[in-house]
């Protein structure tokens, strides 16, 4: 069974990888944020917190995530050290 | 008598707006509507061609707008139904040269007398989209099954939202029932999933489009072709009949059906 299961297994069809290209898209269009506003958002947000704790800013993720009525700002900070 | 005016648009260019609004315009005649088509694409004008009326042309919208000629000038009566009419885009204008108040007191003048009035608009979403969509109570989008006509659909929502028409109405064209089974085309689910608007019809890839086209006959008329059939159930929804959707044919072969069964576990 394994074997015929591997002999079938593929990569995700190019219908999905469309599919899940375009919900990206379209979370920044609808909400018309540039890649490029999302990036000025992140170094201010970087330079604000690190006045009060030190931050692991390579593994630091922002996210608008918008649904059909709102859009959320979603960010994932690591926190290395709390400043005294 | 107050006629119904329906822009169809899409954002991208060829997506097939011109043949959907022919196929369109040419069931409702056929069902005895009164029905006109202005195409308002000015400078790249072809729904002339499409409908096989291009050497009939004397006047056209910007005359119109302009107060060159009366309406009733303008029109060209259509080769196979004597209750349908072109009104014909200007080809050596620009889109700027008319304005969106001129539009819409044309549209309010053609409700007194059509039952249906579509407008053909061009692509992108600059003065022309503006005109187009100025005298327009309802919308259809045409899409295709790709990346970037449904991106731009989805703009064009937005857009048609922003100028109070808020539930436009999708067709998604060019579908490959076979690229779909392979999992190689988004599928109507897909698009209508990410769109989230009130789907009126799906048409197939159907060569007969090109050979009509040829021709300069809508395929709504030949009665063989798979997607003149998917015109003819769209004409029906937008008369309000609760039409099934047709049948892309989707059905398996045993190959495909051991590795769907296998890919679940």
């Amino acid at each position: 069974m394994d074997l015929i299961s591997k002999f079938f297994k593929d990569d995700p069809s190019s219908k999905d990888v469309a599919v899940e290209r375009l919900r990206l898209v379209l979370v920044h269009d609808r909400a018309n944020v540039s890649p490029g506003l999302m990036e000025a958002l992140k170094e201010d947000l970087i330079a604000v917190i690190s006045k009060y704790m030190d931050i692991d800013e390579e593994s630091m993720e922002i996210n608008l995530n918008s649904g059909e009525f709102s859009s959320a700002l979603v960010a994932n900070i690591p926190v290395k050290r709390i400043r005294r | 008598m107050s006629g119904k005016v329906i822009v169809i648009t899409s954002g991208k260019g060829g997506v097939g707006k011109t043949t959907t609004c022919a196929n369109i315009g040419t069931g409702l005649a056929q069902r005895g509507r009164k029905t006109v088509l202005i195409d308002a694409d000015v400078g790249l004008r072809n729904l002339d061609v499409v409908m096989g009326l291009e050497n009939r042309i004397v006047f056209d919208l910007v005359n119109v707008c302009e107060k060159v000629c009366k309406t009733r000038q303008a029109l060209i009566k259509d080769k196979r139904f004597e209750n349908m009419y072109l009104l014909p885009a200007a080809q050596t204008k620009e889109k700027d040269v008319i304005k969106p108040e001129q539009m819409i007191e044309l549209c309010n003048e053609l409700r007194q007398e059509f039952d249906y009035i579509l407008i053909d608009c061009p692509a992108g979403i600059e003065q022309g989209f503006k005109n187009a969509v100025a005298g327009a109570d309802q919308a259809i989008i045409v899409t295709t099954p790709d990346v970037s006509a449904v991106r731009d659909a989805d703009r064009i929502v937005g857009l048609l939202q922003s100028r109070g028409i808020t539930q436009p109405q999708l067709i998604i064209n060019r579908v490959r029932p076979q690229m779909v089974r392979k999992g190689d085309m988004m599928d109507i689910d897909d698009v209508n999933d990410i769109l989230a608007i009130n789907l009126v019809g799906v048409v197939p890839d159907d060569e007969s489009i090109i050979i009509s086209t040829n021709r300069g006959e809508p395929a709504i008329m030949d009665v063989g072709s798979r997607a003149g059939e998917a015109f003819r159930n769209i004409v029906g929804r937008i008369e309000g009949e609760t039409v099934p959707f047709m049948s892309l044919d989707y059905d398996l072969g045993i190959f495909d059906k051991i590795k769907r069964l296998m890919k679940k576990d």
